[in-house]
């Protein structure tokens, strides 16, 4: 018992940061979110629920909503898919497996904003590189259809290599003994795949996914840069409307709002994969 | 022998501690004599014409005035990231600055905030009366001005004066005429659009819809001082730029995307025969080694028949800082910068547009840039965007609403509702 006493106090100090650099600006956004404030302008009246109730009527804001879980889902299933193809293969050995490796980490050490930007020139309808290669005239940004998946795309090269590099250390921990006696047992390749590597990965794999789903849910940078949000917000994210209502017009009340189902969101989502993975 | 290189490194290091001392001491020194004299902190974007043209206009106010220095540094390019850089610091009450420059549309707000200090002692309303009404309409607020303009902008039509000739056709003073042209060169001539302009999902789509509004008899603040944007000269006003790219197609989606520079590329590489933009595009046009050069004619934007034409206002106002520590200094140079002769000056060596009225009759101007001075009508009616310490946030609403109206995504009707409910949400932080 004294022991434990003991611990709790060494815990103290830690618990003491985070209580500051956590948990004090989580309840100042929540409380921030229950006014319509206007800082600047010194405006500043309690209001209740009155945000979160705009929140359902704001078009703006579900769409944001449903463009972030389109973004998060689809570019986190092809980044596992892609991932996983990119992992198995880079697991053979070949000569140059080296130099090959650090290619593919490439996309992922670039600076988001660098590649945005790059990407952009990429999807020029005028002399963008892909419209040159598929011969098409596509205006790829402009197009409500195409400018987010064409988001996604960019997404998926620039991590695709994070999610490898992940499964690639996973993959290395499954013991070299457990696939030599499947194969003496004369199991195919896709069998072991199914039977060996996945279940043995299924940790590893929720780890990828915990994190990738998190940064996808919050992403702000790649699609700031190469639309901005447009056209017409269709690739608008909740990460970029918030900023947008904090930073450029400074409704500091319902940007907090927006901020805060942010926050929400993500919680989930982390409570629903730590479940899975201390199951 | 190993004892040398080390005594030598003992030479060396007691040399440079005898030198920091030596430049310490000076630093000290020159610290008490400029004692009197302050240094004042000039923020702006970046300027055409380099730093050097700036430099040199400067340096001359140094002169005149030996008590003060000026130190001018550039933000980055990008006027929304200017706007959150003053947001920031003035938010916090920063005095690392004094003068600072400013889009039209932010004077109203950071007045209303209590950021700048009123200029109404350094610029009386006599002085107000040389300048342009727009300008000067944007910097008052409550009856008093916040801000001096120091250049202007305006929207204007350029034109492929060799491909209307070869066709005789005449310069379109109407929309309809513009688009009867267009189509009809585009049927002769290969490979080339119609009509560009600004449609991305920015503050310039604002200033080019703000156009077809206007010109239509239409707008967002009515007579009597009240949002409403929901009205049918609007509607006409946006379904007329949808149908510009979706149903007489003079006008290629790409502008659904393109800022100023966009346009101004595909302009200048004499693939198009129509463009609104800005005066800046004029000089590039007429550069040495153009594909345009001699071809362009410029002219006030087209309107609906039987209505006005009208141009957006734009332009940069200096004001000074509530929290900086020399004020006297700062106005002084706020003055200077915007003095009759300093404009005179980056209007005929950097191209800058003057918002004084007087300077237009200038015969060295008139000699000097006659491109300038031909524009004199079109700066005299341009029109501010809705004038209201609220604009940023409203900005914010009508960019989205635009864009999706231009690409199909909601009618214009469906637009300009929301458009109505999100800015009377907006307007309602005024109430207490």
């Amino acid at each position: 018992m004294k022991d434990r006493q003991e611990g709790y106090r060494f815990l103290l100090p830690a618990a003491v940061v985070l209580l500051f650099v956590t948990v004090y600006p989580l309840f100042y956004v929540f409380w921030l979110s229950l006014h319509r404030r206007h800082l600047i302008f010194d405006i500043s009246r309690f209001s209740g629920l009155e945000n979160y109730a705009f929140l359902l009527q704001d078009e703006r804001f579900l769409r944001a909503l449903w463009n972030t879980v389109y973004f998060t889902v689809l570019s986190v299933g092809l980044e596992l898919v892609l991932g996983m193809v990119v992992a198995l293969s880079l697991q053979r050995a070949f000569s140059g497996r080296g130099i090959v490796r650090a290619l593919v980490l490439l996309p992922w050490a670039l600076p988001t904003v660098v590649s945005a930007r790059m990407w952009e020139w990429m999807y020029n309808t005028d002399f963008g590189i892909i419209n040159y290669l598929l011969g098409v005239d596509v205006n790829w940004l402009g197009s409500p259809f195409w400018a987010l998946n064409a988001a996604v795309l960019m997404d998926v090269w620039k991590t695709t290599p994070f999610v490898a590099l992940i499964l690639m250390a996973g993959l290395q921990v499954i013991p070299r003994e457990l696939y030599r006696s499947a194969m003496v047992d004369g199991a195919g390749s896709l069998y072991i795949f199914w039977r060996i590597t996945l279940p043995l990965l299924k940790p590893v794999i929720l780890v990828v996914l915990l994190f990738r789903t998190i940064d996808a849910f919050r992403v702000f940078d790649a699609i700031y840069v190469l639309t901005g949000g447009g056209p017409a917000n269709t690739t608008e994210t909740l990460s970029i409307y918030a900023y947008k209502v904090l930073f450029q017009t400074l409704q500091f009340g319902y940007g907090s709002t927006i901020a805060m189902v942010v926050f929400l969101c993500v919680g989930f989502i982390s409570v629903f994969y730590v479940r899975l993975l201390s199951r | 022998m190993p004892h040398k290189p080390r005594k030598r490194l003992l030479k060396l290091a007691s040399l440079l501690f005898l030198l920091a001392v030596a430049l310490t001491s000076c630093q000290t020194e020159k610290r008490e004599a400029t004692e009197e004299t302050v240094t004042i902190v000039f923020k702006h974007g970046k300027l055409a014409g380099g730093p050097e043209a700036l430099r040199a206009i400067l340096a001359r106010f140094e002169a005149e005035n030996p008590d003060i220095k000026v130190k001018d540094e550039v933000l980055p390019a990008s006027t929304d990231e200017q706007h959150q850089f003053y947001v920031i610091n003035l938010e916090a009450g920063s005095p690392e600055f004094d003068v600072l420059s400013m889009d039209v549309i932010w004077v109203e707000e950071f007045a209303r905030a209590g950021w700048l200090r009123p200029l109404d002692g350094i610029f009386p309303p006599e002085e107000r009366e040389d300048f342009f009404a727009g300008p000067i309409s944007a910097v008052t607020y409550q009856g008093s001005v916040y801000a001096i303009p120091w250049y202007i902008d305006a929207g204007l039509l350029y034109y492929r004066k060799d491909l209307l000739e070869k066709y005789s056709m005449p310069v379109p003073r109407t929309w309809q005429e513009l688009v009867s042209t267009a189509k009809l060169i585009m049927e002769k001539e290969k490979d080339i659009y119609g009509f560009i302009w600004q449609g991305k999902q920015y503050e310039g789509l604002v200033c080019n819809v703000m156009e077809y509004m206007w010109s239509r008899g239409g707008g967002l603040i009515d007579e009597d001082g009240r949002f409403n944007a929901l009205k049918k000269e609007n509607i006409e006003a946006l379904q007329f730029i949808y149908d510009l790219i979706h149903t007489y197609r003079v006008s290629p989606p790409l502008v659904t995307t393109a800022m100023e520079e966009t346009t101004r590329h595909i302009f200048g590489s004499g693939r198009a025969i129509f463009m609104r933009n800005w005066p800046y595009a004029w000089k590039i046009f007429e550069r040495e080694g153009s594909a345009v050069k001699g071809k362009v004619g410029v002219t006030v934007l087209p309107a609906f028949e039987g209505y006005n034409s009208a141009a957006t206002l734009g332009g940069w106002q200096l004001g000074v800082n509530r929290y900086s520590p020399h004020p006297e200094a700062a106005e002084r140079l706020v003055r200077y910068l915007t003095s009759y002769e300093v404009q005179k000056e980056m209007s005929i060596k950097m191209g800058y547009r003057p918002p004084r009225r007087s300077l237009y009759e200038d015969e060295e101007l008139r000699r000097a840039q006659p491109f300038i001075v031909e524009l004199y009508p079109i700066f005299e009616r341009a029109r501010p965007r809705p004038e209201t310490p609220y604009y940023m946030m409203i900005t914010q609403v009508l960019q989205p609403e635009f864009s999706a109206a231009i690409t199909g995504l909601k009618s214009p009707e469906e637009a300009l509702r929301s458009i109505q409910r999100q800015v009377e949400y907006i307007l309602k932080l005024e109430e207490r």
